[in-house]
């Protein structure tokens, strides 16, 4: 490659697709009533979720997702809201990672997390094949994938699957040694594993309390009404039924810092705009992110991102 | 010595691991259930050849490696080492081992340029140009008229090479051929 390469990446026609689907997308929702937002790019803090970092900024931080904002709009009265937003991510550099991305984020007051899969089908039907998406529980994922009923089996049993899931792909190294033996990194391997291996488009829904993000738990709190949307083994999206109550959300970032402490990953305040809104109101409601670029790369059949963004981190 | 973090992976990196040095042919970032995540990343031994797949956690590092490729001219073999020369202007030379010649010993033809991997300095791997043309040295007389037939016999090259050849073919003739495959492609033009 030159010394200053300067092409971009595709052609005329991916970068007309790419178009296209911004505008069946504004079309989409135009049509639905869902009000077009934009939100800050640069706030004032970064995320507390230890697994993301946002890249510092002046005055703040770039923003990893829309989120805070939006639901700041939606509990001062916006009803039904979108944004094709570009969200920011320290160091997710790879064939399906771009530190700097395109999501469509969607918000339906009064909606739970199923009638917004079935929106979800009605969006994608006309751009990807094998739409509506079958559901499957994270419980039905991993019995499916690893024969493991991980409630019920211990610790040492999620280890094991692991392992040996790794010596059928071929994998070098221990990956229990890289999980520092920790369970929850553990479980979050062993989702990440089998949701790769699913090939149709599949929603994962009911997922466990412990990987809720910002989902509200199902009564009983036995799961979270968290859901991935997963095609051909590439994560598109995740949603929620969104956590509305101010002092759980309190906890959960509290709960985030403490994590980030243990594995040594510098502190986030908490944003306390966004408990304000969530104590001043924001109506029951369900809401999710897609990864637009990835929709693209599935629907020209690329193998990565740099086929289907002008200007992808390598190219800048 | 420099070292490079998971985030500045890319193919071609060339990277000591487990004390061998290594090209990064694919990383693949994982981000599993949203949690900690990993590179996966598959490397070529530049000894070997063989391929590795390794898994690191994201923002780990590992040591570069001193790798340089250049493309030399072969001189001759003492018997021991095999010695090459820069094709720069600098006529400094290099001597690879036979380890390092590997299975391209078939192919060494003096004059002709091969691609050297040097790590630290230390010529560790030598590739020969895809095609190259050879004398054939031995090989049995054709038979008149089994040229439409495409059968085939054997042919012993000038560098010791053995390779297939259609029947028409005669020694002291001039060939090509693919050293990647070992395939005869045609007689030398001239």
């Amino acid at each position: 490659m030159a010394e200053h390469p300067w092409a971009p990446g595709g052609d005329r026609a991916r970068w007309q697709r790419r178009a296209e689907l911004f505008a069946y997308l504004r079309r989409f929702f135009a049509e639905r009533g869902v009000l077009e937002v934009d939100t800050p790019v640069l706030g004032r803090l970064g995320v507390t979720d230890p697994a993301l970092e946002a890249p510092a900024a002046e005055g703040g931080a770039l923003q990893t997702s829309p989120e805070y904002f939006m639901k700041r709009l939606l509990a001062a009265g916006s009803g039904p809201i979108y944004q094709l937003a570009r969200a920011f991510r320290s160091g997710e550099v790879g064939r399906r990672h771009n530190p700097e991305f395109l999501l469509l984020e969607w918000y339906r007051p009064g909606w739970d997390d199923e009638a917004l899969r079935e929106e979800m089908d009605a969006l994608l039907a006309p751009l990807l094949p094998g739409f509506p998406a079958q559901r499957l529980p994270f419980d039905a994922l991993l019995k499916q994938v690893f024969g493991l009923a991980w409630r019920e089996a211990p610790e040492s049993a999620w280890a094991e699957a692991l392992e040996a899931h790794w010596a059928t792909l071929g994998r070098e190294g221990d990956p229990l040694a890289l999980a520092e033996g920790d369970p929850l990194t553990i479980l979050e391997w062993l989702y990440g594993e089998a949701s790769e291996t699913l090939q149709a488009p599949t929603f994962i829904t009911d997922f466990p309390p412990a990987l809720a993000s910002l989902a509200a738990l199902r009564p009983g709190g036995e799961t979270a009404a968290r859901f991935e949307l997963v095609v051909a083994g590439v994560e598109l999206a995740n949603g929620f039924q969104e956590l509305c109550c101010a002092k759980t959300q309190r906890e959960r970032f509290e709960a985030d810092r403490a994590r980030r402490r243990q594995l040594g990953r510098p502190d986030v305040p908490v944003d306390e705009a966004l408990l304000a809104a969530l104590e001043a109101g924001l109506p029951p409601c369900a809401g999710v992110a897609l990864g637009v670029d990835r929709v693209l790369m599935l629907m020209t059949g690329a193998d990565s991102l740099d086929e289907v963004m002008p200007f992808s981190w390598a190219r800048r | 010595m420099a070292s490079y973090s998971t985030n500045e992976f890319r193919s071609g990196l060339k990277v000591l691991l487990d004390g061998e040095p290594c090209a990064i042919m694919e990383n693949e970032f994982v981000k599993p259930g949203k949690g900690q995540a990993f590179n996966r990343v598959r490397l070529r031994n530049l000894k070997t050849g063989r391929m590795w797949e390794r898994t690191f956690k994201s923002g780990e590092s590992i040591e570069a490696a001193d790798v340089m490729e250049l493309d030399m001219e072969y001189l001759y073999s003492d018997g021991e080492f095999y010695h090459f020369m820069k094709t720069d202007g600098s006529f400094e030379q290099v001597a690879a081992s036979a380890s390092a010649v590997g299975d391209t010993k078939e192919w060494l033809k003096e004059q002709e340029s091969y691609q050297i991997v040097l790590w630290n300095e230390d010529p560790i791997s030598v590739t020969a140009p895809n095609f190259i043309e050879l004398e054939v040295v031995q090989t049995d007389p054709g038979i008149k008229g089994d040229t439409a037939q495409g059968g085939s016999k054997p042919a012993t090259l000038s560098t010791g090479a053995v390779v297939k050849v259609p029947l028409f073919v005669n020694q002291g003739e001039i060939i090509r051929v693919d050293t990647r495959s070992s395939e005869y492609q045609s007689r030398a033009k001239g």
